[in-house]
């Protein structure tokens, strides 16, 4: 049983007031998540993420195709008992307060009075909502309206967790709390779809992902398969090269950049032993400051699919 | 389970945002009144105070019922609350009736509170009145017959809460509220529609106005402030009938909001 499934899902709107326009916001997509991974659904604005996620919760219904969700169609009400979502940019009621949201959901997802005192709190502290938690949510920022987002996503100790944009709004310390919830659902054995155009988010803890453009699927895979995690080169950065040795260096590395004073950033072709490199620097009296291996990265690979499938919209047929 | 707390939910909502206000200025009004009808009228103030009171409660009750009502799904789905509403295990009926159940239970704290303060002002207009002028009145002051007018406002206010949720699950809130008050009014004159084949002379215009007339709200039943305001009897009968008519009402536009509502693309 995959945790989320879907077979040829289409989605047709009609766009104008008079003359209607159909518009296809996703064609034919068919997806299986396995149960435990975090899954990393990706793809630039307008490619269909939000629009998935919306046919997968039930908020709009298929022109075509199917959903399933832990097995059981995406109509069902009681698999909603077994999942958690969180909206890109979530709005909740400005009169109440975060601890009364919880509660309002947790009462709406059966939980008991003392289930929902223990998770409340629990949940609150995991998202770093401190005293504000007794304040109405309109006075909120976005990004702390994201954390409680992500609170009431959690209330239910979900199997399946549904995250859209779920980095939108956050500051550092805020990305790098999600990325550790992320991974402490992933431990306790739950499935994480998260929904993202920020690709070093989803490099940083997915261990699938699909990328949409134009309503399609580009491609979908593990990323050590769908990455040449092979090196591509050598970037090293010194200090304290001289003129003489800049220039002779010039002629060898690929790419000279200067990043500060004495300080220069430079890359070589992975032909090229870094051994060899670093003996050179060395004798020329440079300081080496770091030495990292080129690959392939997440957005290399996103920007290579999205220019070849395109981002533009088939008409329906 | 689901429809309680969604109601719940509606219920502290509405109290937050003040929609009680109103009876602040309910209370302010009927005082103030009171106080210049005794300076102008002669033995009339007891039934000019009950005659504004209750007209008072049926408008506040009235733009409560329509703002209030016309808000209650398209705020939802407008502020894109009810993404995470709908991730939960809440059906889309159970999630109107909530909303509307949630509005039914501010609508009758508020008509209570407006009877209450009726009650108070026009005991005080007892209390003080000279004997003699108390034996003119038709009524006396504090009837509890006044208590049948406030029961049939709230079920009138019930149904307009009902017209206003269903236009609101398919229209604009401009169009609901439009087409909300149109509803009201009309159904405040939809008695002519039945008689007028006195005046027109074809025949399928007369059928047409005798289909509207079945298929639009009958809303002058619900009114009988006047029969009581001058003391004279309303059956029980005719309450129990006026009621059943509301719920069958409120029944069929429920069912239909609730069924477009449950179709409907959230976007």
């Amino acid at each position: 049983m995959y945790a989320i499934n879907t077979e040829n899902l289409t989605k047709d709107y009609a766009l104008g007031f008079w003359r209607k326009r159909p518009y296809r916001a996703l064609d034919r997509l068919t997806l299986q998540v396995e149960p435990g991974e975090v899954f990393g659904f990706l793809g630039p604005n307008g490619a269909g993420k939000t629009t998935t996620l919306k046919l997968l919760l039930q908020l709009v219904f298929p022109t075509d195709g199917r959903a399933e969700i832990l097995g059981r169609p995406v109509g069902d009400v009681a698999v909603r008992r077994r999942i958690g979502f969180l909206p890109e940019n979530p709005y909740f009621y400005d009169h109440l307060t975060a601890i009364e949201l919880l509660e309002y959901f947790g009462r709406l997802l059966g939980l008991s009075s003392r289930e929902r005192e223990a998770r409340v709190p629990y949940l609150l502290d995991q998202v770093g909502i401190g005293a504000e938690r007794r304040l109405p949510l309109r006075r909120f920022s976005k990004g702390m309206l994201q954390r409680v987002g992500l609170a009431q996503a959690l209330i239910n100790e979900p199997e399946v967790v549904f995250l859209d944009e779920p980095m939108s709004g956050l500051d550092p310390i805020g990305r790098r709390m999600v990325r550790e919830l992320i991974l402490g659902l992933r431990d306790r054995g739950a499935t994480v779809f998260f929904s993202s155009h920020i690709l070093a988010d989803a490099e940083a803890v997915c261990s699938r992902v699909a990328i949409l453009a134009g309503g399609r699927l580009a491609a979908a895979g593990r990323l050590t398969d769908l990455l040449a995690f092979g090196v591509k080169g050598w970037e090293i950065v010194v200090d304290d090269l001289g003129v003489d040795a800049l220039s002779r260096i010039q002629g060898l590395a690929a790419k000279t950049t200067r990043i500060a004073e004495n300080r220069y950033a430079l890359e070589w072709p992975s032909t090229v032993q870094p051994e060899r490199i670093l003996t050179d620097l060395a004798a020329a009296g440079a300081t080496v400051v770091s030495l990292n291996p080129v690959r392939d990265t997440l957005e290399d690979f996103f920007v290579r699919q999205v220019a070849e499938h395109g981002n533009q919209r088939i008409s329906p047929a | 389970m689901v429809i309680l707390a969604v109601a719940l939910s509606v219920f502290r909502e509405s109290v937050r945002d003040r929609v009680f206000y109103n009876l602040l200025l309910f209370a302010v009004l009927l005082v103030g009144a009171s106080v210049l009808v005794g300076k102008m009228t002669a033995g009339q103030d007891v039934k000019i105070i009950k005659d504004l009171g209750l007209s008072a409660t049926s408008l506040f009750g009235l733009f409560i019922a329509v703002f209030v009502g016309i808000s209650l799904v398209w705020k939802e789905v407008e502020r894109r609350s009810v993404y995470s509403l709908i991730a939960k295990p809440v059906r889309r009926q159970e999630l109107v009736l909530g909303k509307y159940i949630g509005l039914a239970l501010t609508l009758l704290v508020n008509v209570s509170i407006m009877a209450v303060v009726l009650y108070l002002l026009l005991a005080y207009m007892h209390w003080t009145a000279p004997p003699e002028l108390r034996s003119a009145w038709e009524a006396p002051a504090t009837d509890p017959a006044l208590l049948k007018v406030f029961l049939l406002l709230y079920v009138q206010l019930l149904l307009v809460t009902a017209i206003a949720l269903f236009f609101s699950t398919f229209s604009s809130p401009m169009l609901a509220a439009a087409l909300t008050f149109g509803f009201y009014v009309i159904g405040h004159f939809n008695a002519d529609l039945k008689h007028f084949d006195a005046v027109v002379t074809s025949t399928p215009l007369v059928w047409l106005l005798r289909a509207l007339y079945y298929l639009l709200p009958n809303l002058a039943p619900f009114d009988i402030t006047a029969q009581v305001v001058h003391g004279q009897p309303v059956p029980t009968g005719y309450l129990l009938m006026t009621i059943a008519y509301a719920g069958v009402y409120i029944a069929f536009l429920l069912s239909a909001a609730s069924y477009i509502f449950a179709r409907r693309d959230l976007k």
